[in-house]
């Protein structure tokens, strides 16, 4: 909807592995805005679509941290009074894989033999690197880029500001989170700030394209489809 | 609709340059002190597992353990209060006071004793009361509350802590720390000598030998403890340590969690007065054992709570508590622990927007020395919240998103009314304005991206058809 290049990418990516990739049409959101915000009922209406439409696949492959913790992590607690949905969630849990993980973990893929002359550094996502406990897998798929020259975020542990409704509702401090956020991804001198997370993305380039900074802002697929040979 | 005057609070700290620096310097020294620490337990992971069994198995067991506790310490010769409520406390240490005819009280840091207003209630009756830890003797004279769990004066710096120790020395100090603790040292001295009765709080309570644990830095604590001929102790009712022998596991995380430090400065294990033959300790010992609003969380979906060993360390990691500091929360507890518990302990109907001051990051519940999930419990919260049903806004908002976003003709149609909705705010490919609330919160200081022309769906109906 937002970010269909990302999307493309992750599926141009995964065509180059030799995998053969579907694209359910019936799939729409995890729920997760709803979840965190609190409003249960909604989610699992949504949630209860998702898993629908993935129920004849092997392995689901997500671009993004937060909305594969949220499967993971949050669906069991979602349907804990409905154990038909439950069974059926926990399956799609099995199957759900974040993007590089997949790669590094499942297809044991880490160079690519991807090739992009640039400056980037990366943002570990907090669901990402603290739920799902993935850190280094994107790290490496892009220092096997060859021609990246990789730079450290400094502090990178901390939250850029999105969390969700929080961006909207604490305007304010998300504001205030995102400017230190900003701050230090100016501070490594990259063209380019990765992620794995698109929300996080949206939240960090809105502030960036604000001040008329010229770094870009991808996902760790679009730059990997960027260096493929053709 | 968030409380205005929490809005207020957050207005005010983060308009305050010098307060955030000093926030963030401070709390970054912290929790790189912690993970420093962290790294010669060995296997901090298997410690904070034990931590968590240790504390929820006793959370679960409390009033067994409450119970053994006030025994022994009956049998060791101190006396027991049982506190329900911050009043019932208050009145008890008040009685105390009394009858000790005291006309002053020496403190030792105590968040207990903040979250029943102990100060105001005894000045109101004409005690004097002196905070003895540094930190909250600058804010008691500053006319503060604590901005922070462990690092009180988070806020201050020695320019204005000079200022405040020279409007009571009545002498120009100089704005250098040697001066200032050689100040404080020297009007504290009298006062310990001076009081008749000394208060501290617990950090933990033994059950198995009734034995009062303070963990202090300064040794303030102990000069409360053994100078006056009264000592109070005020402790909340969670504080409990099974045996003697569980202090090993704390005694590892409390100091490392809270401060960075391997082991505390001074450790105090108090069983009870000053017996006959020894030459040191308060003559009679009473303990205050407050529930203030725990046993409702007892037994609740947020007990985990409870097992809370108040180190602090939630708030050096949370990015929140980085940008807005302490007093924005508004009560007592600042940070994720104060998210979750001012809500529970002092009502949800007053502090609801508490639990939305995140952004469920989860580094709360990843330092969390006793494994408590933070953000998980502040995502109950939510739920509560919205069970007590006073957003109708808000609920409706996500009503519609609940039908859009489970049915794809539904969806297919909401992209193709953005994308022709968003035509007159689409500037170089950006929104950067001009739609309502709460998408102008966004754009205040963001822009926003377009809906694409084409999203992946349509996209991959193309490349299947081999476009």
């Amino acid at each position: 909807m937002l970010y269909p290049q990302a999307v493309e990418s992750t599926y141009n990516v995964l065509k180059k592995l030799d995998v053969t990739v579907d694209f359910p049409k019936d799939q729409i959101c995890c729920g997760q805005p709803s979840f965190n915000a609190g409003y249960v009922d909604e989610a699992a209406r949504v949630a209860r679509k998702l898993i629908q439409a993935f129920e004849n696949t092997e392995y689901i492959i997500c671009p993004s941290g937060s909305c594969t913790a949220m499967i993971r992590d949050n669906y069991p607690t979602l349907f804990k009074d409905d154990p038909k949905t439950l069974a059926k969630a926990k399956e799609l849990g099995n199957k759900l894989y974040e993007f590089s993980e997949f790669l590094v973990k499942v297809l044991k893929v880490k160079n690519l033999g991807a090739k992009y002359k640039a400056k980037v550094t990366y943002h570990h996502s907090c669901h990402m690197s603290r739920l799902l406990g993935i850190k280094d897998a994107p790290i490496e798929l892009i220092k096997n880029i060859e021609g990246i020259e990789y730079i450290e975020l400094p502090n990178n542990q901390d939250c850029c500001g999105f969390g969700g409704t929080f961006s909207v509702k604490m305007a304010d401090i998300s504001s205030a989170m995102l400017e230190e956020k900003i701050a230090n991804v100016k501070s490594t001198g990259a063209d380019i700030l990765l992620g794995s997370d698109l929300s996080c993305l949206m939240n960090i380039s809105g502030g960036l394209s604000r001040e008329g900074s010229p770094i870009q802002t991808m996902h760790v697929a679009e730059l990997l489809d960027r260096g493929l040979p053709k | 609709m968030i409380n205005t005057d929490f809005r207020k609070r957050v207005d005010k700290a983060l308009h305050d340059e010098f307060f955030r620096g000093a926030v963030k310097r401070t709390t970054e020294k912290l929790r790189n002190g912690r993970i420093n620490q962290n790294k010669t337990l060995v296997d901090v992971q298997e410690w904070r597992s034990r931590a968590n069994a240790l504390r929820s198995h006793t959370v679960q067991n409390l009033d067994k353990y409450l119970d053994e506790f006030s025994t022994k310490l009956e049998e060791n010769g101190s006396k027991v209060y049982w506190a329900m409520t911050d009043k019932e406390a208050v009145e008890q240490i008040n009685t105390i006071c009394a009858q000790k005819l005291a006309k002053s009280v020496v403190k030792s840091k105590s968040m207990v004793s903040e979250e029943i207003h102990l100060n105001h209630f005894l000045e109101k009756n004409n005690i004097e009361v002196i905070e003895t830890d540094l930190g909250e003797y600058i804010i008691q004279l500053a006319q503060q509350t604590p901005s922070h769990i462990i690092v009180p004066a988070i806020h201050h710096t020695r320019g204005s802590v000079a200022e405040l120790f020279s409007k009571v020395g009545d002498e120009q100090l100089p704005a250098e720390t040697p001066a200032l603790t050689a100040f404080a040292r020297k009007v504290l001295r009298q006062k310990f000598i001076d009081a008749e009765i000394g208060i501290t709080g617990c950090n933990f309570a033994i059950a198995e030998t009734g034995s009062v644990v303070l963990f202090t830095n300064e040794g303030n604590g102990r000069m409360v403890n053994s100078l006056p001929d009264t000592h109070i102790v005020i402790m909340g009712m969670e504080r409990i340590l099974p045996s003697f022998s569980d202090l090993d596991t704390t005694l590892a995380l409390l100091p490392r969690s809270a401060t960075g430090q391997k082991i505390t400065s001074y450790l105090s294990i108090l069983n009870g007065p000053k017996k006959q033959q020894e030459a040191d300790g308060a003559k009679e010992m009473h303990v205050i054992i407050v529930d203030n609003g725990r046993s409702r969380i007892l037994g609740s979906k947020y007990q985990e709570v409870l097992n809370c060993i108040r180190c602090g360390s939630c708030l050096n990691v949370c990015p929140v508590y980085r940008q807005i500091g302490g007093h924005a929360y508004g009560w007592v507890y600042p940070g994720p622990i104060g998210a979750v518990i001012t809500p529970l302990l002092d009502g949800l109907d007053r502090w609801g927007e508490l639990p939305y001051a995140s952004s469920l990051c989860a580094a709360c519940s990843d330092a969390c020395p006793v494994r408590i999930p933070l953000h998980e419990l502040l995502l109950e919260l939510r739920k509560d919240k919205v069970k007590l049903g006073n957003n109708t806004k808000e609920k409706l908002a996500f009503g519609a998103y609940s039908v859009a976003f489970s049915s794809p003709t539904k969806y297919k149609l909401i992209k193709k009314v953005g994308r022709k909705i968003q035509i007159p705010f689409v500037k170089n490919g950006k929104i950067r304005g001009g739609l309502p609330a709460p998408i102008s919160e966004w754009t205040r200081t963001r822009d926003l991206p377009t809906l694409a022309n084409k999203s992946f769906h349509e996209r991959f109906e193309e490349i299947q058809r081999g476009e």
